[in-house]
């Protein structure tokens, strides 16, 4: 009976086969890097990839009643591998659009391959915001949060609390010094005062060995202590370093935020608002792991191609991403509202959940922070402060 | 407020007990039911359910009760007048909404998680087979003459016309995102399908598909965000129309003819889905995150009495005596 019905409903949904139309996404995914302090956040090796491919069966269920079938083509890039003939290689297998978790010059590498099929690309990874300023490209739209709209999320909840006093962390890779340089904007764009920055340097023997529990709980201590007056201590260690070892470790007893203790990103396998146990509960089935913040950046790209698609009637990668870019545009993914784009960088505007590892602490924009166009554009870089120039 | 207690109480002593209006309130995280009488105008009695009660709705002969347990992927069914369990209907995994067709003979479950719509025959307690729909199906609704089902599944975010013998999908509407909740007017004329993130409801015309009107909120110091259109309730002589709007704690009033927004009504936190009671003399409306309902009076368009129910509450019925 159940299956009569659902190949009655397929045959009427297709509206006679010749005329489905296939969509085709195509996903240059990064090999993550396994390298965690916590055995608890080590990423899976299709981490984004499943997110991207529970978005592909969901557009497809949504497809097979207008005739539309989806289609996801993953290419799985090591470090050093060559991105633009991996582009090369999806636009041939005919990818209408693309996507992708590389970071910052995996991007740029991606988009100028990309743009000369004449495709666009989804950032679903990289936070850089040099990708939405000054390296912006009118053939990129960013899916994935920035550092700076991590970095304000955190600081108007931490001036919620009236936290006012930091100490700042900040390790010694790039990317630690980027998200170091968001918090320090935020502390200025919203009234925090720096009381002093600490620098951690990676001299390569500091994380958990066998014996480091001891190593560690020396270490922490040192590395915090004499500090000024502080109420929170903001760590910035996207590497993966020392950020996860400060909590109840710290000289003084205080909170810590940024990188570990209480983190602002997208996604966490505890958030249950807005439906999300829905969400949640199909990823978990299908895929038996919990869903990571990438993975959620990944479903939202997808996603955003199976709303294009749907609402364009297309699969005509020129119509999708007009569809994108234009007023209509507007997905749901699960923040209890819906989520646009910001039309002088193409970042996709949303609002950035703060999690204690267990819990959802809050959800930011805080009240009270106000905006003349958007509330969500009081996360990270405003439209006055923008170096972007789309062509 | 005083005076207005001893008034009502004085007022629930003198009414027979066999005319009061009885509401019966889902409590989602309270995994209960409050039994709200209208004339004492308080809680009365709370029955233990299942886990995650969402969809309620009272048989059309007024014995009993049915709820959607989430969690527990079933529908029990509670005797309205001893509230002990009576039985269970197989509605497949994960219920949320659902919907009795008019003859009071079957009933569609919204099985949220797997895309489909389970039909059950309650007399048999029988599940006739399932309906391949979008993603996230939830909103439920039978036509006045049983003959169409109207889906709503959020994240496809359309709306399915599912004829209701043949369990074929006839037609597929797309909607503004997260459409939450479809209702049929008396008079067959138009589908009403609020959406949640679009933030809006979309009115359709029920033979030709095609949208007839968009019903869009503006309520002056809330951000747009803020104002999500989810419960809808018609009036049977399809004057007025009244639409819950979520974390804006207001519900809608809607001219049902001129789609026009009359009046927002302030109630609760994260207002969400409502009933009217037989008389259409009130509406009562669920308060998820204040726990607790508010009572609106329809003629004055005015909320006249919060009360307190379980936590979370979800969805009401009224029993039809």
């Amino acid at each position: 009976m159940a299956l009569a019905t659902l190949i009655g409903i397929a045959s009427l949904g297709s509206a006679g086969a010749a005329d489905t139309m296939e969509i085709k996404v195509g996903y240059l995914h990064l090999q993550p890097s396994k390298t965690r302090l916590s055995l608890m956040d080590v990423p899976a090796d299709n981490d984004g990839v499943a997110g991207a491919e529970l978005a592909t069966e969901d557009n497809e269920t949504t497809g097979r009643f207008i005739g539309q079938n989806y289609t996801l083509v993953t290419k799985t890039l090591r470090a050093g591998d060559d991105v633009a003939a991996a582009v090369k290689e999806l636009a041939d297998q005919g990818a209408a659009i693309l996507m992708t978790d590389d970071d910052a010059d995996g991007v740029l590498a991606a988009a100028e391959a990309a743009k000369a099929r004449g495709l666009t690309l989804l950032n679903a990874g990289a936070l850089d915001d040099s990708l939405r300023e000054k390296d912006c490209r009118a053939n990129v739209i960013h899916v994935a949060p920035t550092r700076s709209m991590l970095a304000d999320a955190l600081a108007q909840y931490l001036m919620t609390k009236k936290w006012r006093k930091w100490l700042l962390i900040v390790g010694s890779h790039e990317h630690d010094k980027l998200f170091g340089d968001a918090l320090r904007h935020a502390a200025t764009r919203f009234g925090a005062k720096i009381v002093e920055e600490r620098e951690f340097k990676d001299t390569g023997g500091a994380r958990r060995t066998d014996s480091g529990l001891v190593e560690i709980q020396r270490q922490m201590p040192v590395l915090t202590q004499s500090a000024p007056d502080y109420d929170v201590l903001v760590a910035a260690d996207e590497s993966e370093v020392f950020a996860g070892y400060l909590p109840y470790r710290t000289w003084d007893a205080r909170p810590v935020a940024g990188s570990a203790g209480l983190v602002p990103t997208t996604w966490d396998a505890s958030f249950d608002q807005w439906g999300a146990v829905q969400l949640q509960s199909r990823f978990t089935r299908r895929f038996h792991r919990f869903m990571t913040p990438l993975d959620m950046q990944a479903w939202t790209a997808a996603r955003m191609v199976g709303e294009a698609a749907s609402r364009a009637n297309s699969a005509d990668p020129a119509k999708l991403v007009a569809f994108l870019k234009g007023p209509d545009f507007a997905v749901a993914a699960f923040k209890g509202q819906k989520l646009t784009l910001r039309d002088w960088n193409l970042q996709l505007r949303q609002p950035i959940l703060l999690f204690d590892g267990r819990n959802t602490v809050s959800v930011s924009p805080q009240e009270g922070y106000l905006h003349q166009f958007s509330q969500l554009d009081t996360l990270g870089y405003d439209r006055p402060e923008t170096q972007c120039k789309l062509d | 407020m005083q005076t207005r207690l001893i008034l009502s109480l004085a007022l629930a002593l003198a009414a027979t007990p066999a005319s009061a209006f009885v509401a019966f309130v889902s409590n989602e995280k309270g995994n209960s039911i409050s039994v709200v009488d209208l004339d004492k105008m308080q809680t009365v009695a709370t029955i233990p359910t299942g886990q995650r009660p969402r969809g309620i709705a009272v048989s059309h002969d007024g014995k009993s009760v049915y709820v959607a347990l989430g969690d527990d992927d079933t529908v029990q069914v509670f005797d309205t007048k001893t509230y002990k369990l009576i039985g269970e209907l197989p509605s497949g995994p994960d219920p949320e909404q659902f919907a009795v067709d008019p003859t009071g003979k079957f009933m569609f479950v919204a099985n949220e998680n797997d895309a489909m719509v389970t039909a059950i025959d309650i007399d048999k307690r029988e599940a006739l087979g399932t309906i391949g729909v979008g993603v996230e199906p939830e909103g439920m609704a039978v036509s006045p003459d049983s003959k169409t089902l109207v889906c709503t599944s959020e994240t496809t975010s359309m709306a399915h016309f599912i004829d209701t013998q043949s369990h074929a999908v006839t037609a597929s509407v797309l909607v503004p995102p997260r459409p939450r909740f479809s209702a049929y007017k008396a008079d067959s004329s138009e589908v009403w399908i609020s959406s949640e993130v679009g933030g809006q409801v979309t009115i359709l015309d029920p033979v030709s598909h095609a949208i007839k009107a968009r019903v869009k909120f503006e309520i002056p110091g809330l951000r747009a965000e803020q104002i999500q259109p989810v419960g809808i309730n018609l009036t049977r002589d399809g004057k007025l129309a009244f639409v819950d709007l979520g974390p804006a704690d207001r519900v809608a009033v809607v001219d049902g003819v001129t789609h026009e927004v009359l009046k927002y009504l302030l109630v609760g936190q994260r207002v969400w889905h409502g009933a009217f009671t037989p008389d259409e003399k009130y509406l009562v409306v669920a308060n998820g995150v204040s726990n607790d309902v508010s009572v609106i009076d329809v003629a004055a368009r005015k909320v006249i009495k919060s009360i307190q129910v379980g936590e979370l509450p979800w969805g009401v019925d009224f029993a039809p005596n």
